[in-house]
């Protein structure tokens, strides 16, 4: 498919996006800035014991106070089978699901939700939700996945049953995954340098700066309506009805402009209740989360421990990887372990691998997607590991990653035989780089990591309407969460042949357009771009058809050249180009209306690889880590609008840098959470950073007209990894727990400062 | 309780409004006045989407009561460009990508528009420090900060 198309005229511009003048001036209206007459306002009563037992729920009191219109608790839910249903492409258990809005036997975080109620005014409604009596019976909680799996722990769900293994009793394991390549027993045998290591990662929250927000309006003949800031309004149509007990197709979403995701509002919570009270009152609900029910009831993505052992010859050769991660799915099974093992070493070309995966249950808030699920977590380990063997060998830790790269041909742990890809380029870039060879001072060093993520396709329907004064408009079904509507109208623009700025693209509510997968896993510019491509392909073959009835000839005598109807030969005839507002304006009479469409289930993803540098200078005497200079390098197919993807790269890097340095939860003995706000919730603000040097690899996706590979997701997965290397060549710490925080960091420089006191 | 009534001036307009003792100004942009482009992201003065211009001070609207607008000039994203003319810095924002969702955007420019009325010739520092109190998720920071320090270029160039 590739190879098509190599010379562009839109695609590769920074052209300013469609919806940007709009988001700089404050017209743009996000989740909470809908309003509709007569809307009543939300709120919900949550727990605050991390696990315990709703005996009872007594909601008479707020019933009763004036201006209370409706308050709803789990009995206004139908319980719904434990089984996986399809949702997209995406797997659910409804029977969770239903759990996670609206707590039913239990409450099973700090956080969790166990009434709601709407009222004329949020004062009204945060009044009543004080007269809810609930009677807990408070239980013993676990957080720690480590000490959830151990026995006696206390148990979330005495009737789990873990998937691919057996248990001997009540357990939080909800499922282990094992993935073997070759054997390891041989590859450690061949092994000349064996290393064993344990890391542990924070949870952390996506930290959108958008806090959920939803209106819902049922009206009385059952028909609903959803506006919401989420990443999927398929999703949340398909969720909501299922919840509440609808068909699908008498729930109309739209989703707002998106205030931030990154995986986070891939799931539904308010929008089933504000569904749910809207239908009980018969007035339009609306609802928005505080910043501390976002932090405690929202998110996270989850907290993971690995034990990892690596076997390589003297030579270089990475020969044996055997590992197990163990990753918080907290209080619903449903952690990214599977992505997390799959991830691990995707970079690398070894021979025999074994990764054992655990889905652990806790008392935390269901975790959620989180740019890139799962692989952050384990190449944070197996990017520290490589590196200490990289040391042991006596190599650079470049040349290292180059002499085991993953190309073409070789055979991922995880299953397939990769086409092409560009991991090599990126570590050869990073090791051309001006900044890999930069002198250093002194309490500085230098880390570099690498990482994968699979990006994914999914499906994307999208339409191209040709108007009648030879402009397009572009609609499409994702939530444009940081420039897909640009990237989109760039390959529109480039079919058509056609000016950027004649090019319209919206997207649709969930009534407007075919289905698509949610805005996730890389996919939109992709698997949305690909529909958008197919659809503007077939709005020019329609228009070369036109052309042909006005110039009275045979519809293949006529191709699109430049954004004009041209003769395919002279032997057609000699006319003069038709533009593409010539044949619009004279559509009423060569057959109506020119709408170009396209729905398909995109496959062919391109995998992305990345390869980042980082220098820190650490301060001895606080243990505070500054990051003096970052470059990050990406194999990204092809740039299609390359402001953004740097824009990509460069915030999945700080992201990483806050996963790194700062951002964990701190909970109390009783298990509630201390730190839900963004003071002591600490993400990393402009004075903690450098600017991000970007360094972008087009090795072209063959499975993409234009080349493209997703973006977004990849640059997460090597930073923490990347800062941990970097601090290790500082101070000659290895740090292998998450956050490296100055009192973490501090404690270990002077547990490693004593020995030398005491001589 | 009574409400109070507020006489103010909103991005140079004469505004009169009615609001409880609890509500904060941000309260009062978005839903009294219909002034949405001012977001709440905390409620607690940590995220800066809700700066706003009070008499000629930079503050996060949601920290402000309403009341306390009385007699003051409130200065919002709504009146950053003038006409249909883009303020520089909303110009350089697009061009330079300095958003992706864009929802701390208008927080951003407001302050960022603060900052060079007080130091047009800001260091890449002073303007990490300004803008320490606006908190951006998608972006990493580097376009928006390339784009202020553009714009102060770019505005310095015209002055001279």
């Amino acid at each position: 498919m590739t190879g098509e198309k190599t010379e562009f005229k839109w695609v590769g511009t920074r052209a300013i996006r469609p919806d940007g003048h709009d988001k700089v001036t404050g017209r743009a209206k996000f989740g909470s800035d809908f309003a509709l007459p007569g809307m009543l306002q939300g709120r919900v009563l949550r727990s605050p014991h991390a696990h315990a037992r709703i005996r009872s729920i007594d909601t008479s009191a707020a019933e009763a106070l004036p201006g209370v219109k409706g308050v709803i608790t789990s009995a206004d839910f139908a319980d719904q089978s434990s089984e996986l249903a399809a949702a997209g492409e995406a797997l659910v258990n409804y029977r969770d699901m239903v759990r996670n809005v609206m707590a039913r036997e239990k409450a099973l975080y700090d956080g969790h939700a166990v009434a709601a109620v709407a009222a004329t005014s949020a004062e009204i409604a945060e009044a009543a939700l004080e007269l809810i009596s609930v009677d807990y019976e408070v239980l013993d909680h676990v957080i720690d996945v480590d000490l959830a799996m151990e026995p006696g722990a206390p148990i979330l769900d005495e009737e789990l049953e873990p998937a691919g293994m057996e248990a001997s009793g009540p357990t939080n394991i909800a499922k282990r995954v094992d993935f073997d390549l070759g054997d390891v027993e041989e590859g450690f045998a061949k092994a000349e340098v064996v290393l064993e290591r344990s890391y542990t990662t924070a949870a952390v929250h996506q930290g959108y700066i958008e806090p959920h927000a939803a209106v819902a309006s049922v009206s009385e003949d059952g028909q609903a309506q959803i506006w919401c800031c989420t990443q999927g309004q398929f999703m949340v149509r398909a969720y909501t009805a299922r919840l509440c007990g609808m068909e699908t197709s008498q729930i109309r979403v739209t989703p707002s402009e998106i205030g931030g995701g990154f995986g986070g509002k891939t799931v539904v919570y308010l929008e089933p209740l504000a569904t749910a009270l809207s239908r009980k009152t018969g007035r339009p609900v609306k609802m928005i989360m505080s910043r501390e029910e976002v932090f405690r009831a929202s998110g996270p993505t989850s907290a993971g421990s690995m034990t990892y052992r690596i076997g390589a010859t003297r030579d270089g050769v990475i020969t044996a990887f055997e590992g197990t991660i163990r990753l918080e799915a907290g209080a619903f099974p449903g952690s990214p372990v599977q992505p997390a093992c799959m991830c691990a070493v995707a970079p690398y070309d070894i021979k025999n691998v074994r990764l054992t995966g655990y889905d652990v249950v806790v008392n935390r808030p269901k975790v959620a997607a989180y740019r890139a699920p799962g692989a952050p977590i384990s190449a944070f380990g197996a990017e520290s590991i490589i590196d200490e063997l990289a040391k042991e060998l006596g190599f650079d830790p470049l040349q290292l990653r180059l002499k085991n790269a993953a190309k073409q041909g070789t055979k991922a742990a995880y299953g397939p035989t990769f086409r092409r890809i560009g991991f090599e380029e990126t570590v050869e870039e990073a090791v051309a780089s001006e900044h890999y060879s930069a002198p250093l001072g002194p309490n500085q060093g230098r880390g570099v990591a690498s990482g994968f993520w699979f990006n994914i396709g999914g499906e994307s329907a999208a339409t191209v309407n040709i108007t009648e004064d030879g402009t397009a408009v572009v609609v499409s079904g994702n939530p444009d969460i940081g420039g897909s509507r640009a990237s989109l109208a760039l390959m529109a623009a480039e079919e058509l042949g056609i000016d950027y700025s004649k090019v319209r693209p919206i997207v649709g509510d969930t009534s407007s357009v075919g289905y698509n997968f949610l805005t996730g896993g890389s996919r939109v510019t992709f698997a949305t771009g690909l529909a958008v491509v197919e659809a503007a392909r077939d709005a020019v073959r329609q228009l070369c058809e036109r052309a042909a009835k006005i110039w009275e000839v045979e519809s293949d005598g006529v191709i699109w050249r430049d954004g004009h109807a041209v003769p395919a030969s002279s032997n057609v005839g000699d006319f003069e180009p038709l533009s593409l507002a010539d044949i619009a304006g004279q559509s009423p009479k060569t057959g109506g209306p020119i709408c170009g469409h396209n729905a398909q289930n995109v496959q062919g993803a391109g995998p992305g690889f990345a390869t980042h540098i980082c220098d820190v200078e650490v301060d001895p005497e606080t243990g505070r880590v500054t990051i003096l200079r970052y470059t990050a390098v990406q194999d990204v197919g092809r740039a299609i609008h390359p402001s953004y993807v740097e824009g990509q790269i460069q915030g999945g890097a700080v992201q990483g840098i806050g996963w790194a340095l700062n951002e964990e939860y701190i909970y109390n003995e009783r298990g509630q959470l201390e730190n839900p706000g963004f003071l002591d919730y600490r993400i990393p603000v402009a004075s903690d950073l450098p600017m991000i040097e970007t360094v972008v690899v087009e090795v072209p996706n063959d499975r993409h007209p234009y080349g493209v590979r997703g973006v977004g997701e990849v640059p997460i997965v090597p930073p923490m990894a990347a800062v941990a290397n970097a601090i290790e060549n500082a101070t000659g710490v290895r740090m292998e727990h998450l956050p490296m925080s100055p009192p973490r960091l501090l404690a270990a420089l002077d547990a490693a400062r004593l020995p030398e006191a005491a001589e | 309780m009574a409400k109070h009534h507020v006489t103010t001036t909103i991005n140079g307009e004469p505004v009169e409004f009615l609001c409880s003792t609890r509500q904060t100004l941000l309260d009062v942009l978005r839903d009294e006045l219909n002034l949405t482009g001012s977001k709440e992201g905390c409620a607690s003065g940590d995220c800066g989407a809700c700066s706003v211009v009070l008499d000629g001070r930079l503050v996060c609207s949601c920290l402000v009561l309403g009341a306390e607008a009385e007699g003051k000039t409130v200065e919002t994203i709504e009146g950053m460009a003038q006409g249909d003319s883009l303020h520089p810095l909303q110009q350089n924002f697009l061009e330079d990508a300095a958003l992706q969702c864009g929802i701390c955007t208008p927080g951003f420019l407001v302050a960022a528009k603060a900052l060079l009325e007080r130091n047009p010739d800001p260091t890449e520092t002073e303007v990490r420090y300004w803008l320490a109190g606006n908190l951006c998720r998608c972006t990493g920071y580097d376009k928006i900060i390339r784009a202020v320090m553009r714009t102060a270029d770019e505005v310095r160039g015209e002055a001279s």
